[in-house]
């Protein structure tokens, strides 16, 4: 059979479109399929992970003077810059005080050991992340094991799960973070093995996936417990015998703005 | 019909040239956007969006407004905007340019864009929001040349055209509702999160676009040999004048549920926009020049005396397009964000290019529009409609 131009050209733009249509076709009635029949089972797909913040031991460890054990690991681990400007701003865990991390919980007559009080805030790896519903690219999404995950090589810097996360959880590389200033960062990048970003994408705490898939706890965890605070509890909720589980079943704990239904994953013993 | 654009008076050229120097400074900022990344704008980690995104969201109003043209005609019979339809399309054609332009310059990858397209994820709305602005784009394109190059031959349009212009009817309420629906999904923004959203987005696109139009209309009366007529001006003011009405009812009724329910995060950004919060209140000048112009357009567009003389009516078409935009295309989108989600006040001003790049895009957009109109009307005026 002979294939002239026109002919091979049609070809060509009926395959194509066969094939965008499928996948499409695939995307609407089976979400997500199409990936998990790519990637192959995590070690820990049975796993739901999160984390447990005992303020008391934090609050107590805060009295004696500022400690930021946490997030000085966290930061080195994963290359945080520091633009010396809060609009460049990238923060995975960071502290604010308590009537900041809880506004929705405002008590004008607050028992005075919390009042005022820094409180750590980390992106809460939702169960039911608005960030990843609203994505167009599925660059950020949900793992099995609960983890929301952002692909930097994928974003295309739309924002919109910035503006949809209800934590403040997320930070844009509004420049290269690689351009952060010498003098704030004298041994950027602090970590060789994690991957330096580039401009024009989001990031965000990942509860330390790599850490994790090397039988690790994240930084911050390993921080606290090092300098023998044991604040930060990391494990499995859907085991009921896990270290967190117990805590939770034992102590009262709330979570950040709960009444949104995207059932945050990390917890504050109060 | 192309080949209109190349023959024009000495103003038409000055127009042209002039929105061409806006365009190059435009993207002489854009590439040191590009550069740089979009720490050269105002916009930062608590307010995400900023000028660029508000602007894209005013403009899918003022392509969606085009339709109240179209409406009367295809669907009452309403002869007398058929003079103008053809009008309306292609404001809406420059209006849906601007609109992916703002997008554009908004994105931080903009070399990654495809990605929209090879992953394809319906459960977002942006996803949803490219196909319903491309699909209009191309429907006006194809609805308003085909009708136009008919007029030109004197023969009536296809059939076909006929079915297209009846799609693009519900397809403009889609764009604005589809458009509403990026803020008014998201929980936790309680600005946004209201389902009187879409209804207020195209109370204020029926106002503001038709607005417009009607400007355009007697700029073309007074420097061309078609006149867009009166009886259409008039229509097209009553048009706005119900619009507008809605648009500030529903504004009243956010207002009312804020307050009356008395919950504090319902409240926080509009005591930001209109008061002022914790000190911070960039936007209450802004917001009390909306409400004026707003209210000069109500008196203006009811009163009949007022609504029926072309020339208040002009003023009043000045005064929503004032009101609204400072509204939507200032207020809404950024006093989203304000406070942030940790309870902070954080304001945002735009930055020198930012500004640039938007005059820019405003002004492609109305060389698009310039061209357009200049073959409309080229063709209006020989064949002596």
């Amino acid at each position: 059979m002979a294939v002239d131009r026109r002919k091979f050209l049609k070809l060509v733009g009926c395959s194509a479109l066969f094939g965008l249509g499928a996948k499409t076709a695939i995307d609407i009635f089976a979400p997500g399929e199409l990936e998990a029949s790519m990637k192959e089972s995590l070690p820990n797909g049975k796993k739901k992970w999160a984390m447990v913040i005992d303020m008391d031991k934090c609050l107590q460890k805060q009295a004696e003077g500022k400690c930021t054990a946490c997030i000085t690991a966290c930061n080195h681990e994963h290359n945080i810059p520091d633009f010396g400007n809060i609009k460049e701003e990238i923060k995975w865990i960071w502290q604010d005080t308590y009537e900041h991390v809880f506004p929705t919980q405002p008590n004008r007559f607050l028992d005075e050991d919390i009042e005022g009080k820094p409180f750590l805030v980390l992106c809460n790896h939702c169960e039911n992340p608005p960030c990843c519903r609203v994505c167009p690219t599925k660059s950020t999404w949900q793992r099995e094991d609960g983890i929301v995950m952002i692909d930097p090589h994928r974003c295309i810097g739309c924002r919109f799960c910035m503006a949809a996360c209800p934590f403040g959880s997320r930070s844009f590389n509004w420049g290269d973070p690689r351009k952060a200033p010498k003098e704030l960062n004298p041994d950027y990048p602090t970590n060789m093995d994690y991957p330096r970003r580039n401009k024009g994408v989001v990031e965000k705490c990942t509860f330390c996936e790599e850490r994790l898939a090397q039988g690790k706890l994240p930084a911050c965890v390993e921080a606290c417990a090092e300098i023998k605070v044991h604040a930060l509890h990391f494990g499995d909720l859907n085991d009921p015998d896990s270290e967190i589980r117990q805590l939770l079943r034992e102590r009262y704990a709330i979570r950040r703005k709960a009444e949104l239904g995207t059932e945050p994953k990390v917890y504050y013993l109060i | 019909m192309l080949e209109r654009t190349l023959k024009g008076s000495k103003a038409y050229w000055r127009v042209l040239i002039g929105l061409l120097v806006i365009m190059g400074a435009g993207l002489l900022c854009y590439l040191y956007q590009f550069h740089e990344g979009l720490k050269i704008t105002g916009m930062s980690r608590d307010i995400s969006w900023g000028l660029y995104i508000a602007q894209f969201t005013y403009l899918v109003g003022i392509a969606a407004g085009g339709v109240m043209v179209v409406l009367p005609y295809y669907i009452h019979d309403y002869k007398a905007f058929g003079r103008i339809t053809i009008l309306g399309e292609f404001l809406a054609i420059g209006a849906v340019i601007m609109c992916l332009l703002f997008i554009f310059v908004d994105i931080g990858n903009p070399v990654r864009i495809l990605n929209v397209i090879m992953y394809p994820t319906p459960r977002s709305i942006l996803f949803w929001d490219m196909i319903v602005l491309n699909g209009y784009l191309f429907l006006n394109i194809f609805v308003g040349w085909n009708v136009l190059a008919a007029e030109r031959k004197g023969v009536p349009y296809r059939k076909w055209v006929k079915v297209l212009a009846y799609i693009s009817i519900p397809w403009a309420f889609s764009i604005h509702t589809v458009t509403a629906f990026l803020y008014a999904g998201i929980p936790g923004r309680h600005l946004w999160l209201t389902a009187i959203m879409a209804a207020r987005f195209l109370a204020s696109a029926f106002a503001a676009g038709p607005a417009l139009l009607l400007l355009l209309c007697l700029i073309v009366r007074k420097f061309t040999k078609f006149d867009p007529g009166n009886e259409q001006l008039r229509t097209l003011g009553g048009i706005i004048a119900y619009a507008m009405i809605l648009n500030c009812f529903f504004l009243l009724l956010e207002i009312f549920t804020a307050f009356y329910s008395g919950i504090p995060e319902h409240q926080h950004s509009l005591v930001y926009l209109f008061s002022g919060l914790e000190g911070h209140g960039k936007l209450v000048p802004w917001m009390w020049t909306s409400v004026l112009f707003s209210g000069i357009a109500l008196i203006l567009l009811i009163v009949p005396a007022t609504r029926r003389k072309i020339d208040t009516l002009a003023v009043g078409c000045v005064a929503v397009i004032i009101g609204t935009w400072i509204d939507k295309g200032v207020g809404l989108v950024i006093a989203g964000f304000i406070p942030n989600p940790l309870d902070h006040v954080v304001e945002y001003s735009p930055t020198f290019p930012e500004i640039v790049i938007c005059l820019a895009i405003w002004a492609t957009g109305f060389f698009v529009i310039t061209l357009l109109y200049k073959i409309a009307i080229s063709v209006k005026e020989e064949v002596g409609a």
